[in-house]
């Protein structure tokens, strides 16, 4: 790395997850096993297969804790979990509360995969299609635009940087640390708010039912729905919620003496190119290889440093080619594998979320010294026998210095990010 | 009568208030946008709400001459 180069650390999580809010009782989730999958009536009344979801619980009881009245008149739900994580994220980061004046030294690219979908299906259409545009009022572009989110976080917190949202599906989150990354690496910005958010409702998640890709069979036992890398794996559980970072250049992160979780020390984006067997729904294998090849490269590491992986495992046939896929990337064999778990099994797919929420789970697990036990893979996947040993149920301890998180999503595209111990 | 009004009106515009001290002590003169420092896109709500909670409606014109809580309990009275 040249010397212009800025080392960038995390210095602020929060998050809304499905099976917890807030870092401790997120982390206390982790390590227990604690499952955020419920079966929801909801989606049983509306002749879903699949009926069971992850939702965050308990945030109509907190959200006027954090939102004025007049905020939450214009917020849907992906905006309020959003908001919730980014106002908790920037706290922890030991930041002063919102004054009059911007912070011109921090930005945020807050992620959604769909977003605002609840306001579009039961306030916009409705409205619109009875000829009753003008009761729309004046807070619907500001709930169904793409940015939504990051709007409304900028001016929560007075951010003065680059405001914006990236959406690449279930990469989404994951590719706002690397996006963020980047604008600190060269310099640009001290600070950068990343993550993504996402809604629970039945209209974003409709959709995944009818391509039949989500778990059917578990209505009646819900915490056994999501079950990443098992030879009974049925497609994945739906999730919500929202998981945010502070990225920060280490200067900047010392000079103001903040606590740092960890380095980011490596990232990588890119697509496959639906080819070479990759499709709008599939991964074309080398271009997940060279994505995570691409973030060690960056980091100037050997894919035998890596000590754990936080893997993309969303319960669906492609977990076994996502574990081989690890495995030529880091040009290791199946017995010398890093430590694998799936923190999708606790709390399902949060979509563009899904990054973000892993993301914290990923820096938790480093700075706090556990890796996470993942549920329901006990009869391990036929093709995943030679990694059986790799592959964490029960949470333990862990000296592990270097995480590899990826995400992967529709549109063959790709994010890796490699988390390290801080080292000053 | 326009006691009742008045007081529904502040009821109603509560939620979009940002200064909430202003609304206690709110007369017939209180601004939405100076006194209350209610954004001015949210107007288009309250009228809504007028509208829902009066059972009456409110062309744009007549909405566009609503500035003050007295502006708005005329335009109310006028109509229920």
């Amino acid at each position: 790395m040249s010397n212009n180069q800025q080392r960038v650390v995390i210095t602020g999580m929060g998050v809304v997850a499905p099976n917890g809010h807030g870092l401790d009782s997120y982390e206390q989730a982790l390590r227990n096993g604690v499952s955020g999958i419920q079966h929801h009536e909801h989606l049983a009344e509306t002749n879903f297969a699949c009926q069971v979801g992850g939702i965050p619980q308990g945030i109509d009881d907190i959200k006027e804790d954090y939102l004025s009245e007049e905020s939450l008149l214009a917020m849907n739900e992906a905006m309020i979990f959003g908001a919730i994580a980014a106002i908790d994220c920037w706290r922890d980061a030991g930041l002063p509360e919102p004054g009059d004046k911007p912070d011109w030294d921090t930005g945020a690219i807050i992620g959604t995969g769909i977003s605002g979908l609840d306001t579009i299906g039961k306030k916009l259409i409705p409205l619109v299609d009875k000829g009753r545009v003008k009761r729309l009022g004046s807070t619907m572009v500001e709930q169904v635009m793409a940015s939504s989110s990051s709007a409304n976080i900028g001016g929560l917190l007075g951010l003065g940087g680059q405001v914006t949202t990236n959406s690449s599906a279930c990469t989404t989150g994951t590719e706002a640390v690397v996006e963020g990354f980047h604008k600190i690496q060269s310099g640009q910005t001290k600070r950068m708010l990343v993550g993504g958010t996402e809604g629970a409702s039945k209209y974003s998640w409709a959709g995944f039912d009818a391509m039949r890709v989500l778990a059917r069979g578990y209505n009646d036992k819900p915490t056994e729905a999501s079950r990443p890398m098992s030879a009974s794996a049925v497609g994945f559980v739906p999730g919500s919620g929202a998981g945010m970072l502070m990225l920060e250049s280490l200067d900047s992160a010392l000079a103001r003496g903040a606590d740092i979780y960890a380095e980011v020390i490596g990232v990588a984006v890119n697509c496959g190119g639906q080819r070479n067997g990759g499709s709008i729904t599939f991964p074309n294998p080398t271009g997940v290889q060279r994505c995570i090849q691409s973030a060690l490269n960056l980091a100037g590491i050997n894919g035998s440093d890596v000590d754990l992986i936080n893997g993309h495992l969303t319960a669906t046939m492609a977990d076994p080619y996502e574990i081989k896929n690890w495995q030529q990337a880091l040009a290791c064999e199946p017995q010398q594998m890093p430590k694998v778990n799936a923190t999708k099994s606790l709390i399902g797919h949060a979509l563009g979320a899904a990054g973000g929420l892993e993301c914290v789970a990923s820096v938790l697990q480093l700075s706090r010294g556990f890796v996470h036990g993942s549920l329901n893979c006990e009869d391990l996947h036929p093709d995943l026998e030679p990694y059986a040993d790799r592959i964490v149920h029960t949470t333990e301890d862990s000296d592990a210095r270097i995480l590899a998180k990826a995400s992967f999503g529709f549109g063959d595209v790709n994010a890796c990010t490699l988390f390290k111990t801080f080292n000053p | 009568m326009s006691n009742d009004v008045f007081e529904q009106v502040k009821e109603i515009v509560s939620p979009y208030c940002k200064n909430k001290e202003a609304l206690e002590s709110a007369t017939a003169e209180t601004s939405f946008l100076e006194d209350l420092q209610i954004n001015s896109a949210r107007l288009v709500d309250i009228v809504i709400d007028f509208e829902d909670e009066f059972d009456i409606e409110v062309s744009d014109e007549e909405a566009d001459k609503i500035r003050t809580m007295g502006d708005a309990v005329t335009v109310i009275k006028a109509k229920t």
